[in-house]
């Protein structure tokens, strides 16, 4: 119980995880379930992290980073493409972006 | 011990956080809660080590990713409440879970096997930083380069796609109308 083992992490790292899918499922607002995706990089990020400290190993912390790095470009990215919906339509309510057309 | 204190303490305020992000109605409580939950995430990097990791996640999640949604929040109306969908929750619930063992096991089966060696294993003597820094620049030199291309591409998509019109409101302006405006900055 005292002894703070891999597993311990892990299971964290699955709780985070639920979380954050209970919320992708559930938001119909765009920014809350932009929100919810970044809970879900960041349970993987503490696992990653979790099995580079137990085995010795860097590489668990170099694919830390490039989640990282893909989160921020996806933030970027997404809230541009955010703005100019709700220029357009005035809500970023997910169950109105039916139409694809341009 | 002390580890132990420190992790079940920082497990139970960054499930606390993040239960308050997905579940709260109200945007900005949603955001405070997040950027909380994502300090509190760069603890369990401290513990295991990994201060390097630590660090940058603090600046750029608490700094970057949260500040781009404080500004976006102002484009958008967050004073509004927001509605759910209610669907059946027993099945969210059972959905999540269970692709979050998924995922677990996806992880855990190398482990199972027990002949995994480490492919870059950290020198003694020498700080995080530093181990990362030889790690990233000899190993994983394209990898980093690639990130450094995706983050100026997004970069530059950012600008154009929010900046671009700035001064015509497309919500007032009719679809017709405002192709006109668009062949005329393009031609």
């Amino acid at each position: 119980m005292m002894e703070i083992g891999l597993n311990h992490y892990l299971v964290l790292s699955t709780i985070l995880f639920a979380i954050g899918l209970i919320g992708v499922m559930r938001r119909k607002n765009l920014l809350l379930l932009f929100f919810a995706t970044e809970i879900l990089l960041n349970s993987v990020n503490i696992a990653f992290a979790a099995i580079s400290h137990f085995y010795g190993d860097l590489t668990g912390q170099m694919f830390a980073f490039f989640v990282i790095a893909i989160a921020a470009s996806e933030v970027a990215v997404g809230l541009g493409l955010l703005i100019v919906w709700h220029k357009r339509h005035n809500n970023i309510n997910l169950d109105q972006m039916t139409s694809m057309k341009g | 011990m002390f580890e132990a204190i420190a992790f079940y303490l920082f497990a139970f305020l960054t499930i606390t956080m993040f239960y308050i992000t997905v579940t709260t109605s109200q945007a900005l409580y949603a955001l405070t809660a997040l950027a909380a939950g994502m300090i509190f995430i760069s603890a369990f990097f401290f513990i295991l080590g990994a201060d390097f990791l630590g660090a940058v996640q603090i600046v750029v999640y608490s700094g970057a990713v949260m500040a781009l949604y404080a500004f976006g929040m102002m484009f958008f109306d967050t004073t509004r409440e927001v509605k759910e969908k209610n669907g059946n929750k027993y099945i969210v619930s059972g959905l999540s879970i269970l692709v979050a063992i998924v995922v677990v096991v996806i992880f855990a089966a190398p482990m199972v096997t027990d002949n995994i060696t480490a492919l870059y294993p950290m020198t003694e003597g020498v700080g995080n930083t530093q181990d990362v820094g030889m790690v990233l620049f000899t190993k994983y030199l394209v990898p980093f380069e690639v990130a450094a291309i995706m983050l100026l591409v997004a970069m530059i998509a950012g600008i154009i796609l929010a900046g671009k019109d700035m001064d015509v409101s497309k919500t007032t302006t009719e679809d017709a109308e405002l192709q006109e405006i668009n062949e005329g900055v393009t031609s």
